[in-house]
């Protein structure tokens, strides 16, 4: 049964004199070798340059603040499921009132931690995440020496309150996250009218 | 003029001492560079401008290193042998002629330290000296690996500097004289031995690569099999002396197959246009460095071409392959020697 075209059938016949001599192969090798002395190195000199990464890049996370600044977590443990390397654990926590501006919804995550040693980075979480909270940025995951620290937890995860200091996700952003987006619902607790009739989210 | 004599033969022996020190470094440098270019790298970059400043930073580091001597060997045999290797190594570039004799002021000045009448011979007795330092730094390291490594570049030895110096009696009987000296003064114009021993030229150059331990001869220090060979137990600038006594040998090596083979330090065409003998002088050393440039640029493309041989096959290379190769060279060039007399006796 031929399943390629690439098998070779093996025939093991004398070398003829010219191939016993080797010099033929040694110089059409030498011929091989020399020709590399014109190519274009591959190498990329990394501090100076560094790899063009493609465009929706999957490295660190990042957990996203809504327009206001509030998290938008609200620890519904979604992506944990979707984790395919058990890599996201968390813990829920009951927002307190006069929390309304750290936190969107009545439920937050209290702790949000991420094992980049096990993450494979595959973006499953941000697939499954119902309020566009966790993303994957170009950002590259820094190196340690132990393993404690690759255990990022909420403080490295969630972005900066102030404007310079949020992440841009554009690039990642599907058209599920634009129709998210337009949901002023829950844009924050003040718009938010009792009497007006509730649209059905998005998921 | 004993005391002149004197004088330019140590400043000369001190220009072609430091110059082989030169190159040996920048062969190191060289050597990572076009290993890197064949390999569509860049190699090191980062001392210096294109890394010019490396073979520097290697040489500290060398010298920087703890310097480990083991219980168990044999203390004085193991410094010895790096000195041996690199003292044998430096011997042999007092008979290479560097270029034709410099007129200063109506007298000659030869720019060859020794121009011995059995330079060749010396050549031998010297190279031959060289694997003493690799069997004496293998045995008194008193490990396994460097033994073996010792004893393959020993027999190594043996078997290639046989078909070596029958390939060299060929090149003797055709040029009639064992001076160095002479064999590249015979060589001008294009009167290069290469074009009348071409079978010889092709068994002295492998030899020479058996010879250096350069790949694919490597088998003596052959890092997957023997760990690192003789030099297995060496550190600090001992190791170093070992690795900078092979690019010496390598240097050394380019000099003499450019000069028994190559034309030396002559070039065709040239005494067209340059009619000086001064000029005519340091344009020949130009010309042999070119020369020894390409050499050593072609043990390295080797190196970075060919798979290291196996230790049957090195064998059989040798003794079954390129010693009858140089009988036959010396049989044809004695017959074409004799060719008149041949077929006198014939047609008589």
């Amino acid at each position: 049964m031929q399943l390629t075209n690439r098998s070779k059938v093996v025939v093991k016949k004398e070398m003829t004199f010219i191939e016993r001599m080797y010099l033929p192969a040694i110089f059409s090798g030498m011929f091989i070798t020399f020709k590399h002395l014109f190519k274009k190195s591959a190498t990329i000199k990394y501090p100076e340059q560094t790899r063009e990464f493609s465009k929706i890049y999957r490295g660190q996370h990042v957990l996203k603040r809504d327009e206001k600044g509030a998290e938008r977590c609200t620890a519904c443990g979604l992506c944990a499921v979707a984790c395919p390397a058990e890599a996201i654990t968390m813990t829920a926590a009951e927002r307190k009132p006069g929390e309304e501006a750290l936190y969107r919804e009545e439920k937050y995550a209290a702790t949000y931690e991420i094992n980049m040693l096990r993450c494979i980075f595959c973006g499953d979480c941000e697939e499954a995440c119902p309020k566009e909270a966790i993303f994957l940025t170009d950002r590259k995951v820094d190196s340690f020496y132990t393993r404690k620290e690759f255990i990022y937890g909420k403080s490295i995860l969630v972005e900066g309150l102030e404007s310079d200091k949020r992440v841009d996700v554009s690039v990642r952003e599907t058209k599920a996250v634009e129709e998210f987006k337009k949901q002023k619902e829950f844009a924050h607790n003040e718009t938010y009218d009792k009497n007006k009739k509730k649209t059905v989210a998005g998921h | 003029m004993t005391l002149d004599f004197l004088i330019y033969k140590i400043i000369l022996v001190l220009i072609v001492f430091s110059i082989t020190l030169l190159v040996a470094t920048y062969s190191t440098y060289a050597e990572r560079k076009i290993a890197a270019f064949l390999q569509d790298r860049i190699g090191p970059d980062r001392a210096g401008p294109f890394g010019i400043l490396q073979p520097l930073a290697d040489a500290v580091k060398m010298f920087m290193k703890e310097e480990i001597i083991p219980n168990v060997s044999n203390k004085a045999l193991f410094v010895l042998g790096p000195g041996i290797c690199m003292l044998t190594a430096c011997m042999t570039g007092v008979i290479i002629p560097w270029g034709k004799s410099i007129n200063i002021g109506g007298t000659d000045y030869p720019l060859q330290i020794a121009d011995v009448n059995i330079g060749i011979l010396y050549l031998f007795g010297v190279l031959s000296l060289g694997v003493y330092g690799i069997m004496i730094g293998g045995w008194a390291s008193n490990n396994k690996y460097s033994l073996l490594g010792a004893i393959r570049a020993s027999s190594q030895m043996i078997s290639y500097e046989v078909a070596m110096g029958i390939s060299i009696i060929a090149l003797v009987m055709t040029t009639g004289t064992l001076s160095t000296g002479e064999i590249a003064a015979q060589q001008h114009g294009w009167h290069w031995n290469v074009l009348i021993q071409p079978l010889g030229c092709l068994i002295f150059i492998i030899c020479a690569f058996a010879e250096t331990n350069r790949a694919p001869f490597d088998l003596p220090e052959c890092e997957t099999e023997l760990v690192g060979g003789y030099h297995t137990e060496y550190s600090s600038m001992k190791l170093g002396l070992f690795l900078f006594a092979e690019y010496i040998n390598m240097f050394i090596s380019s000099a003499v197959i450019a000069t028994f083979y190559f034309g030396g330090y002559n070039m065709p065409l040239i005494g067209r246009w340059v009619h000086d003998p001064n000029v005519l002088a340091i344009l020949g050393f130009v010309f042999l460095f070119m020369k020894i440039v390409g050499f050593i640029f072609f043990f390295m493309w080797v190196r970075w071409t060919l798979p290291r041989f196996r230790y049957d096959q090195l064998m059989n290379l040798g003794w079954k392959i390129l010693i009858p190769l140089s009988i036959l060279n010396l049989v044809l060039t004695g017959a074409w020697m004799m060719r008149h007399e041949i077929i006198n006796y014939f047609v008589k």
